[in-house]
């Protein structure tokens, strides 16, 4: 509301803000609430009972080096119950800060809210490995194996950045994911060329997408029932393509030559960040390259601002002389295409042949991730590895034996992001005209 | 110094102006939403745009397009659907295969088989969903069209749930979960509780229909009082059930003694619903309670005052918040009552068709209950249509996949195909060239205008 804006409160972000980019957290001129740092506050009384006073005392051990690195770092090792009352001591001071700043009537900063989740995930980690038959994992290989699950998720949700940014609801990550996949392996088993099995599967996100956008822009059909719809569709076609085309001759149709992990020399032998950094597969480079291009291309280009204005207010960009519906169909494209190169992730690197469904539900995660990282691409790419890390954590702890149930592990990504939407990041929100159809005129 | 005042006069004209501009559209919505209250009975254009409240191309207009369009469009979706099913299970067939190859010596032996192997694909459906004329007995004949009934009893009351849901302006994605914490429940109180007949069966549904509304109502507390978004909130529900779910069949208090496969005791005889025509049909009570859930719905949706207070929601929350509706506690309400309905399919599927909490409970009657909805456009006798036709695809593919070969996933090709032309009218005309030919001209003329106005209009 304009009113409310010619009396600013003095502690409130200026719209100046923006500029490093989060331009969605802009909460001009709103109350402070009392939810951020209450529910900090619960949370840090949670890690002090269950993390800290209820810990075992054993000692959880962490190795931090691989066999391939040249240098060895000594494993880190924590007592479990000093770790934890350590870092729930640290948690409710952050809580209490934010307390703090509420009575002074203003908000948490960013860096709190995620260094806390950060210490809250390090107290949880050390209790649930403390509390293990073998209370010892190997952190580099949970973090490599973390941001290895997460390369669709982060595809996905960039899909999503994209689409929703220039305001078009994209549901449909999943369908776009699996068609990536499918056509991925059949296109590559075909043509036995893995590259040309990654272009194929670009080319048929974007197809899906282009559905989407067909049926969304120039039907005006709801975009959430679009996208719906979509998922079952992609799923019922690719469902009956392997069963009547790739089971028949899975040699010549679902056979594809994988995607070799690239080392670059040297470079990947650096403990924790080699594996990383330097030691993926041409798809988890992409994905890397994928998530810098977008967030400067929307934050940093003419093109960017173009699309960013559509997504906010089309009626403005219209009247400047941006084609909306135009912009949203090519963005809407490009995303698709990008999510199928995350759905080639699927069949070309993780296993080498297509299976009904083989995505898994991961466009939903993606879905989540893209709201839990605010409409940007760096806070997407952030909650898809802190996504694929509970992922990853869930397989290990289930090997470790841990008194914690897998099932709820698998259930973490999902809880996090209703906690997020319901508020525990501050009020997340997308682009004005997400989901809202251009008619001009 | 008297020229002062003809300008301020304007000025003073032109904002009151705007001001008239945007309670007419408000009004607009009002008036909707009273005319189909009073005595029409034609479905109100409500919903499934969940925040339409903004939408610059007025609601009304698009949601007529998605919801009222008229039955002949349906009919055509429905068809064309069909057509393009067809194309796929034909473009896959193996004699369509090697005719193709001589296809230009002689084209008739390819034509006729891909109408072969269309045809034998879709009669194969045909008998296994409605009449067998192969079968010994009359009976033997109409067991199809019951197996179709029972498939479709938890496709019609989710479906009512995410129908319900989209009156009101809500986007329900979550009956999946519903169903799960539906079956969670019921299916303990079938199990671990030994109550006498008629009492025990009473206290499964009721616990199923409490575990849904609890877990819908609960979107719905989310949505009231944060303004978080129902459908990432049913999302997430949906696989926070699952899990829940998965965990709680590999504890003791559900697992069946004796089993490491995640699997409940079967229920107690007493706690499940009878079958209505004797015991060689699986067609169970649950059918005649959609049937009468369906009338629920009817009368809550055109009837009744909350009902009212739902539809009106969905219209424009912002008009009815103003005319003294409680925006609130519509929303947390009707989503308790969708959950409650969809939590009925729980308990057909745990009382009913399976006799047993397995962690596929929901199958995928929850996301099928959207395009069902979606189907029936939002009112209830056209749900419990649309639940009996995408029961009766999904009856008839089991028998097809076993006599031709055609996968079972052809049916979820044809149910979203429906779904998308039905949602997109024009286009459907468009193939069958029913678009009425003054329209082009009309368009022309609109992007002339809009050339000429330099888009500034």
């Amino acid at each position: 509301m304009s009113t409310k804006l010619s009396s600013p409160r003095p502690g409130n972000p200026q719209p100046g803000d923006t500029s490093n980019g989060t331009g969605t957290n802009v909460v001009s001129a709103k109350p402070v609430t009392w939810r951020t740092p209450v529910l900090l506050t619960v949370f840090g009384l949670i890690a002090l009972v269950f993390f800290g006073l209820l810990a075992p005392h054993q000692t959880a051990s962490f190795g931090i080096s691989t066999g391939e690195d040249f240098f060895q770092l000594p494993a880190l090792a924590v007592n479990a119950f000093a770790g934890g009352i350590v870092l729930s001591v640290l948690l409710l001071g952050l809580a209490a800060y934010a307390l703090f700043l509420k009575t002074k009537d203003r908000p948490a900063p960013g860096w709190l809210t995620v260094t806390f989740i950060v210490l809250f995930v390090a107290a949880f980690l050390i209790w649930v490995v403390g509390g293990a038959r073998t209370p010892s994992i190997s952190l580099a290989g949970l973090i490599a194996g973390s941001v290895t699950l997460a390369v669709p998720l982060v595809f996905g949700s960039l899909s999503g950045v994209l689409c929703e940014r220039v305001g078009v609801v994209n549901i449909a990550i999943e369908g776009q994911l699996l068609g990536g996949a499918f056509t991925a392996a059949i296109v590559a088993s075909m043509t036995q060329n893995p590259f040309i099995g990654l272009l194929a599967a670009a080319v048929a996100g974007a197809v899906v997408s282009m559905v989407l956008a067909v049926f969304s822009i120039k039907y005006l059909v709801n975009q959430i029932i679009v996208g719906v719809v979509l998922n079952v569709l992609v799923s019922g076609v690719t469902g009956f393509l392997f069963s009547t085309v790739m089971q028949e001759d899975s040699d010549q149709f679902n056979s594809p030559p994988g995607l070799d992990i690239i080392e670059i020399p040297v470079l990947s032998s650096i403990p924790i960040i080699g594996p990383i950094l330097f030691r993926q597969s041409l798809v988890g480079y992409l994905m890397y390259i994928a998530v810098l291009v977008v967030w400067v291309g929307l934050f940093k280009t003419r093109w960017g601002l173009r699309v960013r204005a559509v997504g906010e207010h089309p009626q403005a960009a219209d009247t400047l002389g941006i084609n909306v519906n135009a912009t949203r169909f090519w963005n809407v494209t490009l995303g698709g295409a990008v999510a199928g190169i995350g759905g080639s992730f699927f069949t070309l690197v993780a296993i080498d042949s297509f299976t009904k469904e083989i995505s898994g539900g991961r466009g939903f995660i993606a879905l989540a991730a893209l709201i839990f990282g605010r409409w940007n691409p760096i806070g997407a790419f952030f909650a898809a590895l802190l996504f694929g890390f509970a992922d990853n954590l869930q397989s290990i702890v289930t090997i470790i034996g841990t008194p914690v149930p897998s099932q709820f592990m698998a259930m973490l990504p999902y809880l996090v992001t209703v906690l997020a939407v319901a508020g525990l990041v501050g009020k997340s929100r997308g682009p004005a005209a997400s989901g809202i159809p251009y008619v001009k005129g | 110094m008297s020229d002062k005042h003809p300008p301020k006069h304007a000025a003073e004209e032109g904002s009151s102006k705007a001001h008239r501009a945007a309670p007419a559209a408000e009004e607009t919505a009002a008036v909707v939403s009273v005319d189909t209250a009073g005595g029409a009975m034609e479905p109100s254009a409500v919903p499934a745009t969940a925040q339409s409240g903004q939408l610059p191309g007025g609601p009304d207009t698009l949601l007529r397009k998605i919801f009222t369009g008229s039955g002949m469009v349906s009919v055509l979706a429905v068809l064309l659907a069909l057509i393009i099913g067809g194309l796929l299970i034909a473009s896959t067939d193996k004699q369509v295969a090697t005719t193709s190859t001589y296809i230009f010596a002689r084209p008739t032996d390819f034509l006729a088989a891909v109408w072969n192997a269309v045809t034998r694909s879709y009669i194969a459906l045909f008998q296994g969903s409605v009449f067998n004329p192969r079968g010994n007995s009359v009976a033997a004949q109409f067991a199809p069209f019951m197996e179709t009934l029972t498939i479709a009893t938890p496709l019609i009351t989710a479906g009512l749930g995410v129908a319900l849901a989209f009156r009101a302006g809500l986007f329900n994605i979550g009956a999946q979960g519903q169903i799960i914490v539906a079956g969670i429940l019921a299916a303990w109180v079938g199990f671990a509780l030994h109550l006498p007949l008629g009492l025990h069966l009473l206290l499964v549904l009721v616990a199923g229909v409490i575990g849904g509304a609890f877990w819908g109502g609960l979107v719905g507390l989310l949505k009231a009082r944060t303004g978080a978004h129902e459908v990432i909130l049913t999302i997430m529900f949906n696989y926070i059930a699952l899990y829940f779910l998965r965990y709680l069949l590999n504890t003791p208090a559900f697992q069946r003694p004796g089993e490491t496969n995640p699997i409940s005791p079967i229920l107690d005889p007493t706690a499940v619903y009878p079958q209505i025509f004797g015991t060689q049909y699986r067609l169970h009570l649950g059918f005649l309670l959609a049937i009468a859930a369906t009338v629920l719905v009817w009368w809550l949706l055109n009837r009744s005052t909350v009902g009212f207070e739902f539809r009106a929601v969905g219209a424009n929350p912002k008009a009815a918040q103003t005319a003294g509706i409680n925006v609130s506690r519509s929303t947390i309400l009707v989503m308790a009552i969708a959950g409650g309905l969809a939590g009925m399919s729980g308990v057909a599927q745990v009382a009913g068709t399976e006799k047993v909490l397995t962690d596929g409970v929901a199958a995928t009657y929850g996301f099928d209950a959207i395009t069902v909805a979606l189907l029936g456009r939002s009112t209830p006798w056209g749900t419990f249509a649309a639940g009996l036709l995408f029961g009766a695809f999904r009856a008839g593919a089991v028998q097809m996949q076993i006599q031709t070969g055609t996968p079972i996933d052809i049916v979820l090709v044809v149910q979203s195909l429906i779904v998308l032309f039905i949602a997109a009218p024009p286009l459907v005309r468009a193939v069958f060239g029913l678009n009425p030919r003054r329209k082009k001209p009309a368009r022309a003329a609109k992007f002339r205008q809009a050339a000429t106005t330099g888009g500034a209009a």
